[in-house]
Order: C-alpha cells, then structure tokens, then sequence
C-alpha cells in the first residue's frame, strides 16, 4: 500500500513552453487556405445552421450584410513579435520579420486617416511597437484628433528600446489594451509562455507609474481577458470587479477596464484546437452560442483592417484568412481605396465568424450585448 | 447500464420540462437567478457548484462546472482546492460520526466510564 502510494506521487507540472510560428515550423497551417479547409471539414450537420453562418445571418435577418462608413482604422502593423502565444490567430513571432509594414504603406494609412470619417486608429500586429513606423502612426493620427489604441502585449514595453514608452504614449493620450489573459501564473503562462507573468505584472507597474489606469481618460489602461482553453469568455463586468480588486491586492496594480475576447478558430489557435481533440466541440460550442443580438454591434461593419503590405479587410481575422474585400477585382488596397466598393460589397464570411456572435458576442472592444 | 449518463442529456435538460414545464420554468428560472453575479461572484459560485458536484457525484455538473469555473476565470489550483474542501466536509462527517461510535462504546462496555 505505502508503496502503491508513494508510485502515486503527483508529477511535477510540466514548464510552460510555446512553439515557434507555424511558418518557421512549416507547418500546412500556416497557409490561409489550409486553414478554411480545415473549418470547413468539421462535421456540423446536427448544429443550428449546418455551421453555415450566411444561413445564420439570414435566420437573424442579415441576409444583406454589408458594411457602413468606416469608423475604426485598424492597421496591423506586421506579424513581428517578441513572443509567440499558443493562441496567437496572427501566427507572429520574432522570427516573423517577413512582415513588417514599409513606410510607403504607412503614409497610404496616414493618406486614408485624410479621407475617411474616423474615430479611432487601433494599431495591432504582431507587437506594433516594433514597426519602425509605430510613432509616426501615432502621431500623425493624435494630430488629427484621432483615439489611438495600441494594442500591446505588455512585455515588449520591457525592450531596453522601447522602455520610454509607457511615458510616451501618455503624453499623447493613447489607450493601451495589454493582452493580459489571467491573473495566476499558470494559466498566463500556458498561453504566453514561461516568465511571461512576472514580465506582465512589471510592465503593468510600469504603465501605472506613467499615469496609465488611474481613471485618468487620456491614459485608459484596458486589460484584454481571452480564455486560456476551448471555452467562451466569462462575465466581462463580473471578472474586471474581481481582477480590479485581485491585481491591487496581491501586486498594487490597477487599470480602468477589462474587455474579454473569443478566441478565433484561426492559425495557431485552430492548430492547438485540433491537436489537443477540441476542434469539434469548440465549433458545436461555437455555433450552438450564436446570439442575432450580436449582428449590429459586429466591427466588420464599421472596421478597415489593413494588413502590413496595404491590403484591405473586414476585419483583422478575415486578414488572416486571406478573405479579401473586392476580391474580384484584384483586391482593394490602401492605395486605391473606394468608399462607394468598399460599401457596395457585401462582407465576407465564414465559420470563423461564428467566434465574434457566441453568446454575449465578441469584438477589439469586447463584449457585444449586455450579459445575461 | 452503459446508457446512463449520456454527453447529450446535458444539452437537452430542459426537455425534462415535458411533464410538467410549470415546475421546470419555475427551477430553471430560480437556478439562474441563483448563479447570476451577487455578493458572491460568478467565479466563487462556479467553485462552490464544482464542490457540490464532486460531493454528489453528478458526471453533468462536473463536466459543466469544471468548465464554467475556468470560463470565470478560476484555474486548476483553485478547483483542486474547492474539489478538496468537498473531500474534507466528506471525510470529516464520516469521521465525526465516530463520536456516536464513541459515545455508545464507553456506554457499552466496561472501562469505558
């Protein structure tokens, strides 16, 4: 018995470890079109819909979906990072240097800020603090009067580089919205990789003491909260009271509000999907948690994503599917935009979709619809 | 026996509302109330049903609160603990019942005085 138990012994756990992009590991997922064919492969005949979400925009009374004047530019700035989350729908990395935004396609951005009726610039990628161009996009959007996200991953502010940045972009008003998936080390840690936590919290600090979550409105400080597993998100106010209260207690840390976020069947979230047996079960959940309350709010309607290399898209998940606006006549690009196509086009869809329409729905900004 | 416990029966419960959808309305609607965002959080509520869950054994609620607490946000630290204080309360009522056993031996036996 004694030694029954001691063969018991519970394994210590395994050190969270991530893979490098599905490109440097020549992966077939790494191609777009590998990716839908995936999705579209997963068995749906018994959910709502078939899994077909044209059919489910219809049922809600979108049949005719298609987008509004844009009010949010949404640049990727490129797929360079300095981490490589398990989750990561944009598949970057640091070894993603073949995609980084020139200056000639950030001027075409700047160019549009000029012609369209925006109210925010939200810059993504990859880090995009590690374009080149990442300060002149903010500056030339704050002097136009323009919100500015910067969609950060918290530690690349740590870069002996880019340490002034939290003090920077408090002077210039920019919203952070800092990935921040869980405030325990392991699960944290099991999305992001192994030191990621205590390099989280450090930047964290680091952006309080420029200002940065004090309830001050040009320094909005938004955790970003996507679940760390094949699940939907948990209650958005619920959790931020608790994590507001959590991060002052145990690391004297505050910030103003927390968004949550659905994971998207997309790159190496799709890849973890399949490999760890949940593709199945996370499309049925999915689709089964389609809610037509969500449809208005969706920020394809109201969104311009670009990608690095100038070209447009609905959104930043299309962008990495390849699902292109205007596809038919050779793609619409920063340099040649057309309001009255971009309009006139209807926006493209796919099972991914069903990610941004799951229960309390899912958007850059988070939830959708008041939770019940 | 192997039809018991089907993954189904969990997304279908409330058909058991077929014999009497009053009764099933009126707990359904209750059993929302109950986990919705009070003095207690989403995240403490979920832990507490995966305690109950483990302490009476239903497969359906572990199965749906295991995933409702990592949806609030809880992590597996704090479910094995929430998971051990069912154990504890478990193990502790048998062993306190040991004071009936106590109680009756000294009654019964001599020396036991």
């Amino acid at each position: 018995m004694a030694e029954e138990l001691r063969a018991n012994q519970p394994e210590p756990l395994p050190a969270p470890s991530t893979l490098p992009s599905l490109r440097h590991r020549r992966s077939p997922l790494a191609l777009p079109v590998s990716q839908l064919a995936l999705l579209a492969k997963v068995p749906l005949d018994g959910s709502p819909f078939q899994g077909n979400f044209s059919a489910a925009l219809a049922t809600a009374g979108y049949a005719d979906f298609r987008p509004g004047p844009p009010e949010v530019l949404q640049l990727n700035l490129g797929k360079l990072c300095n981490m490589t989350c398990r989750h990561c729908h944009v598949d970057a990395g640091p070894d993603r240097t073949d995609a980084v935004m020139d200056r000639a396609t950030a001027e075409a951005c700047v160019a549009l800020m000029d012609r369209l009726p925006l109210r925010t610039v939200d810059l993504t990628g990859g880090a995009p603090e590690l374009n080149p161009h990442f300060r002149y996009l903010v500056e030339e959007a704050r002097q136009r009067g323009l919100h500015v996200i910067d969609r950060s991953n918290l530690t690349v502010l740590l870069t002996p580089a880019l340490e002034h940045l939290p003090w920077w972009l408090a002077e210039r008003g920019v919203e952070v919205v800092a990935s921040f998936p869980h405030p325990r080390r392991g699960p944290l840690e099991s999305q992001r990789g192994a030191g990621a936590w205590q390099r989280s919290l450090e930047a964290l600090r680091r952006l309080n003491r420029a200002g940065y979550g004090t309830g001050d409105p040009k320094r909005v400080l938004t955790l970003v909260a996507n679940p760390v597993g094949a699940f939907l998100p948990g209650q958005q106010k619920a959790m931020e009271r608790e994590w507001k209260a959590l991060l002052a207690r145990e690391h004297g840390i505050s910030f103003d509000r927390l968004i949550t976020i659905t994971n998207m069947p997309i790159s190496r979230y799709l890849e973890w999907l399949e490999s760890s047996g949940n593709l199945q079960r996370y499309m049925e959940l999915l689709v089964g948690s389609f809610n037509p309350q969500t449809v208005p709010g969706l920020m394809c309607r109201n969104t311009l994503s670009v990608s690095w290399d100038g070209r447009l898209f609905h959104c930043d998940f299309n962008q990495m599917l390849d699902l292109e606006v205007s596809e038919a006549n050779g793609g619409m690009t920063v340099f040649n935009f057309d309001a009255t196509l971009w309009q006139s086009e209807p926006i493209r869809v796919a099972r991914h979709c069903f990610g941004c329409t799951a229960g309390s729905g899912s958007s850059c900004g988070g939830t959708l619809v008041e939770e019940g | 026996m192997s039809d018991y416990y089907q993954k189904r029966h969990l997304n279908h419960f409330s058909s058991i509302g077929q014999g009497n959808p009053r009764l099933a309305q009126l707990f359904f609607s209750y059993y929302q109330q109950v986990f919705e965002d009070g003095a207690l959080t989403a995240r403490e509520k979920a832990l507490i049903a995966l305690a109950v869950a483990h302490a009476v054994q239903c497969p359906y609620c572990i199965d749906a609160y295991t995933q409702e607490c990592l949806k609030n946000g809880a992590d597996l630290e704090q479910m094995t603990e929430a998971l051990h204080v069912a154990v504890a309360i478990r193990g502790g009522a048998s062993l306190v019942h040991g004071m009936q056993m106590l109680d009756w031996a000294q009654q019964l036996t001599m020396g036991g005085e």
